[in-house]
């Protein structure tokens, strides 16, 4: 299943000048994303140190002057985020790198982003919480948070990367939804990936996609079935009016219109769930005679798949499906797994958080294992786990 | 000189509230700075404390430096979270509660206080709590690995703001903080340096005296972060107030006077030279700075003066 395809269409394959030639390349995750990002045609960064995220401003921060692009430290996340969508109304493609505790002070920014519709991509390496936690160790505790963290939470697009090629991969993704579906994107990683280092290959062209534009058009209205409305910029002599009030389709407030209200958090709503089939992306491994499925996502699906290929060659019918979309939820693929297979294991490391969703939506038996100690889950762990569902 | 050195340690408490055995990088001016601050302020003081390397050094689990109440908070709210404990305390008094005697002591680094926590401490200094706010100041992100702050002096070279072909590092002049605590008309501001620990002790305790909020700006080398050996902290720390780079004054009621005032500054270039951070300079650019620090340190005269 992939959004390859169909969503694409409009996308033209390219390769900016500022992205590395097609090669091999050894990177830990936090430089394939910032190397992600610049192939993504990003050119605004701003960034408040965080741990584990760092590398990733350090990296953009050095390959940034040399493309002439503008990477800003600002005096904390709030500053940053609010920066980013100001450089997105003004043309740029913008992105921020944080943590949990970064995260959690965006919040509001990000709500704004949404009734907005202003594009922007934010990475969060998940570290363990609440609060300070253990910076420097691995979690994956804020996946709730990123769909339901604002108030009047409305629907993003969220991605979960296993790898360090995803990583990069995942964040020109990021770069293409936003731009598609004028939302903020999150890319969920995690601290175990952002610092492992592995091979990326990077390809001679990538898909990119720029925002629609239309002369003329309402920015935040629009009868078009994919209900994603043209962004004009500052200075192209549109009329535009940006503000976190309801608004109509010209940006005008309506703050106690009640259709004016109703009618604008349905589109920002059906604008992302209507199009879900053509975001969500998942894998499978081994799921064909499978009694028991393992749904996982980030790193935990690294230890998962070596755990079902042991199991495997006892001729265990274990198998597994990995979430690379985690917002919004693959549902369908969910509930037509769990009519397949007897029994669903969940591992995460937080206490809960996919699990419940799954439990949503699969007519089988979810079982839930989470670990919260600052370590990835390791296979032989999920191993046990299997054995005794077996 | 070497009779002072027989009874100068006599003058201050053996008694340590931050205890030896924490995890500083060896040559650490900030802790250094810390222990003169905790052992200047005694025991009746409750620590409210920021992210940053003072916190990460001397709590890692399971051991503790700390032997007086000690509350780690987020990165940018030491002086809110100071302004709860104080006002309770006031508020539990009034109601008849028996409370022993303690001073509410807030601490951050530099990005806490230039940068994440400014509103936070403008706030808390615009309400006049009874606090002394320290911000101990090693001018970057050293707790993640020196990226600029805007405490971060012009020139110098820090990760996210790196000395290369295309930059030559911070390019913004250092914010005068002092100056945004004394525009809050609070009671006293001081600048001290762990290089000279009797000044410093004594503006601690000065500052602890005064009716409502102080601030205590202290000058920390970082050997790790500005690229220096770890023998040169007290030698580096020195050379700042000798050349007027970090001239060391207080601001009592909007008094200003100048405590160590040599009669000749030395040139800013004898500060820059053993620092690595500062090694791409070009005599330009030295240049630059030293008249900056000229106009800056006539400035603080001239108020001193009046």
């Amino acid at each position: 299943m992939c959004y390859d395809h169909e969503l694409m269409a409009g996308a033209s394959k390219r390769k900016l000048k500022s992205a590395l030639s097609a090669n091999s390349y050894y990177f830990s995750g936090d430089e394939a994303i910032a190397e992600g990002a610049i192939a993504a045609g990003c050119r605004y960064y701003a960034g408040y140190p965080i741990t584990p995220a760092t590398e990733i401003f350090e990296t953009i921060t050095s390959r940034f002057r040399e493309i002439g692009a503008v990477s800003m430290q600002m005096e904390d996340e709030i500053a940053s985020i609010c920066s980013c969508i100001g450089a997105s109304w003004a043309g740029a493609k913008a992105m921020i790198a944080t943590s949990g505790p970064g995260f959690s002070l965006m919040q509001e920014a990000i709500g704004y982003a949404v009734i907005t519709e202003t594009p922007i991509v934010l990475v969060d390496v998940q570290r363990t919480g609440p609060s300070t936690g253990q910076s420097t160790r691995v979690g994956s505790g804020d996946i709730m948070q990123a769909r339901w963290g604002t108030h009047g939470a409305m629907p993003i697009i969220a991605l979960s990367a296993s790898s360090v090629q995803e990583l990069y991969d995942q964040t020109i993704d990021a770069f293409n939804f936003a731009e598609k579906y004028r939302v903020p994107v999150f890319l969920m990683a995690e601290e175990a990936t952002a610092h492992l280092r592995e091979r990326v290959d990077i390809p001679e062209e990538i898909k990119l996609f720029d925002r629609k534009k239309k002369a003329g058009a309402a920015p935040f209205g629009t009868e078009e079935s994919d209900g994603v409305p043209p962004m004009p910029t500052f200075g192209e002599g549109e009329k535009l009016l940006v503000t976190g009030s309801t608004h109509d389709a010209y940006g005008i407030r309506k703050t106690v219109d009640s259709l004016a209200q109703e009618k604008l958090v349905t589109r920002l709503h059906s604008k992302i769930m209507n199009n879900r089939e053509k975001i969500i992306e998942y894998e499978e491994h081994y799921l064909e005679d499978a009694d028991i499925a393992v749904i996982c996502y980030g790193f935990t699906a690294r230890s998962s798949l070596f755990a079902i290929e042991r199991l495997r060659k006892e001729g265990k019918k274990v198998g597994m499906l990995r979430l690379k979309t985690l917002w919004p939820f693959a549902d369908r693929a969910i509930s037509n797994v769990g009519s397949r297979v007897k029994k669903m294991l969940v591992p995460e490391m937080n206490m809960g958080q996919v699990v419940g969703e799954i439990v949503k939506y699969a007519s089988c038996e979810v079982v839930p294992y989470n670990q919260v100690n600052g370590e990835i889950i390791h296979p032989h762990t999920i191993i046990e786990q299997l054995r005794a569902l077996l | 000189m070497e009779t002072l050195s027989i009874y100068a340690p006599r003058l201050v408490t053996k008694r340590q509230s931050l205890t030896p055995g924490h995890r500083a990088c060896s040559g650490c001016g900030e802790a250094l700075a810390l222990k003169f601050v905790m052992k200047a302020l005694g025991r009746d003081v409750i620590v409210v404390m920021s992210t940053g390397c003072m916190e990460i050094i001397s709590s890692q689990l399971p051991y503790t430096a700390w032997e007086v109440p000690w509350i780690h908070t987020l990165f940018e709210n030491a002086a809110t979270v100071a302004t709860g404990v104080e006002s309770a305390r006031k508020a539990l008094a009034r109601k008849g509660a028996s409370l022993p005697k303690a001073k509410v002591v807030a601490i951050g680094g530099d990005g806490a206080t230039f940068d994440i926590g400014l509103g936070a401490l403008s706030g808390a200094f615009e309400r006049g709590h009874d606090f002394l706010y320290v911000c101990l100041d090693n001018e970057a992100y050293m707790n993640t690995g020196i990226q600029r702050s805007s405490a971060t002096p012009y020139g110098a070279s820090t990760t996210t703001q790196p000395a290369g072909k295309a930059s030559f590092g911070q390019s913004t002049w250092k914010k005068n903080m002092p100056a945004i605590a004394v525009a809050h008309d609070i009671a006293y501001v001081a600048t001290a340096s762990a290089s000279y620990p009797f000044d410093l002790m004594n503006k601690v305790k000065k500052a602890i005296a005064v009716e409502g909020p102080s601030y205590l700006h202290i000058f920390a080398v970082c050997p790790t972060g500005w690229r220096i050996p770890t023998d040169m902290t007290i030698r580096v720390g020195r050379l700042a107030v000798e050349t007027g780079v970090f001239p060391l004054y207080e601001v009592e009621n909007g008094k200003y006077s100048l405590n160590y005032d040599p009669p000749q500054l030395r040139p800013v270039i004898d500060y820059l030279k053993p620092q690595g951070r500062f090694r791409h300079l070009t005599p330009e650019m030295v240049d630059k700075i030293q008249q900056r620090v000229n106009k800056e340190y006539a400035r603080i005269k001239e108020k001193a003066a009046q």
